[in-house]
């Protein structure tokens, strides 16, 4: 279990160092993206039109945060990672259309992400579900807030982040996955409960 | 029972809520951490300097500050409460700019957020009627990754218990790590496809502190706890021993052909609060001290 702290853009060749099982910490941007901005932003590749920003290199987050206006300066009050399988439908071109190196969520990704991690050189940091303040205090600064039209939680939100962490390298580039590896223990462990509990399969 | 008075307790038990975790779950979590794997004590330690730094910053312990659902039990002898709900809708929209809370209720058909946490039947409130004066009431935020794997079933009345201990171990199993374990489990049977899960859902308002008064449940909800916790999901789903905090288990007569059966799916944020407005309007905050 190795210890990482990289900042943004990050290469792919540092990306690749990462192993499942390591402790990621982020510095730089970190843009936030659920499952509309998602939507919107594969749309405009679709369609030829840029980003608000270029998102290579850099962290994307699966969050829907709670902001607060203080004065014309935005400021996160509650940032913590959403379930991220519901992104699961678009990361894999995400990746390769904008080639973002670090998928922050919660809850995993299936294997459409993980082949794409693999191919494009991206990983999956899962961060603390629900550790909203430990997320915001490590957001120094709300650069820009883009598609606020989609609502406070679906909006592209571009945070600059100090040692953005700990992310437990979940998902790295290399085709392992650490909650597919949980999810074939738990299955093990289901037949034993159900002999515990005198169920049959 | 003046009505002001009912928007601002209404309004204090959401902002308790969502900032402070109640004192059971918060304990459960410190035992959790004791005695979980290094890759769960990660996991837990995150989870309990973020229930510390909500405090300190009086912030949203998290950002899905949840769908907001009030518990109302009513005395017969209470006034004004026809506009009770009139003044939980307030209170949600004053706490959502205030405290603040996300905006979380979104119109099914078109996508739109409403901004304010108020739109058709939500915040939902659930009545009931007692004796006396008195107005008792409870919020509950509800995140949404736990709600999505909330279950309901009609299991065969033939397989009896068996069937139900099978049905919720599969549930758990099942939802992984999504609904941020450690969890609570809330469980209901009999009723009726809709009265389980209303059963399932009001049972996670049970401090963890607090096993059902009949031995037979209670060592049910004792032995599916045990079992849960052999699965491995661990903290958030990365491994470890800690996958539920606790079991609470309900029930209501079934039908003889039905059986009912309803999971509800509480994260580690387990928010509840509650306060007792007495007729002479004296409010005694049950759940909470009010820090403000």
């Amino acid at each position: 279990m190795a210890v990482y702290k990289l900042k943004t853009p990050i290469s792919e060749a540092d990306i690749r160092k990462l192993k499942a099982n390591d402790v990621l910490y982020v510095t730089g941007t970190i843009v936030t993206a659920r499952d509309q901005a998602h939507r919107r932003a594969l749309e405009y590749f679709k369609e030829g039109k840029s980003l608000p920003l270029n998102l290579e290199g850099l962290a994307v987050f699966h969050c829907g945060p709670v902001m607060s206006k203080q004065g014309d300066k935005w400021i996160a009050v509650a940032a913590g990672p959403t379930t991220s399988t519901r992104m699961d439908i678009f990361e894999d071109e995400f990746i390769k259309n904008f080639q973002v190196r670090v998928v922050i969520g919660k809850g995993g990704m299936g294997k459409r992400t993980t082949d794409a991690m693999a191919k494009y050189g991206a990983v999956y940091g899962a961060f603390t579900g629900g550790a909203a303040i430990l997320a915001a205090k490590a957001i120094k600064n709300v650069r820009s807030v883009e598609w606020y039209d989609l609502g406070m939680p679906e909006a592209m939100w571009v945070f600059e982040a100090e040692e953005f962490g700990p992310l437990a390298v979940a998902i790295d580039s290399h085709g392992n996955n650490l909650f597919t590896d949980v999810q074939k223990t738990v299955e093990e462990n289901k037949q034993r409960i159900y002999q515990k509990l005198g169920l049959s399969p | 029972m003046d009505i002001k008075k009912i928007e601002e307790v209404a309004f204090n038990i959401l902002k308790q809520a969502v900032i402070y975790l109640p004192d059971d779950v918060k304990q459960a979590l410190k035992k959790a951490y004791a005695e979980e794997t290094e890759t769960g004590k990660i996991q837990l330690k995150a989870i309990l300097d973020n229930i510390e730094l909500a405090e300190k910053n009086q912030a949203p312990v998290c950002q899905d500050t949840g769908t907001i659902i009030f518990y109302a039990k009513a005395g017969e002898k209470a006034q004004n409460l026809g506009k009770v709900e009139e003044a939980l809708i307030n209170a949600t929209k004053r706490a959502t700019t205030e405290v603040p809370l996300r905006p979380n209720a979104v119109n099914p058909f078109n996508g739109k957020n409403s901004g304010d946490n108020t739109g058709r039947n939500i915040p939902y409130v659930n009545w009931e009627i007692t004796s006396g004066s008195d107005l008792e009431l409870t919020v509950m935020t509800k995140g949404g990754g736990s709600e999505n794997v909330c279950m309901g079933g009609m299991l065969v009345p033939g397989e009896g218990i068996k069937g139900l201990k099978k049905f919720v171990v599969d549930a758990v199993v099942k939802a992984g790590a999504q609904p941020c374990p450690p969890n609570i489990l809330g469980i209901a049977i009999g009723g009726g496809a809709d009265i389980s899960m209303k059963l399932a859902k009001k049972a996670l308002l049970r401090p963890l502190t607090e096993h059902n008064p009949d031995p037979e449940i209670a060592a049910l909800e004792k032995e599916i706890y045990e079992a849960v916790n052999i699965t491995g999901i661990g903290p958030m789903g990365l491994g470890g021993k800690t996958t539920i905090l606790g079991v609470h288990i309900d029930f209501a007569f079934r039908h003889p052909a039905s059986f009912p059966a309803a999971v509800a799916f509480n994260c580690w944020a387990a928010r509840r609060a509650s306060a007792r407005i007495k007729a002479d309007g004296t409010v005694e905050y049950l759940t909470h001290k009010l820090e403000w």
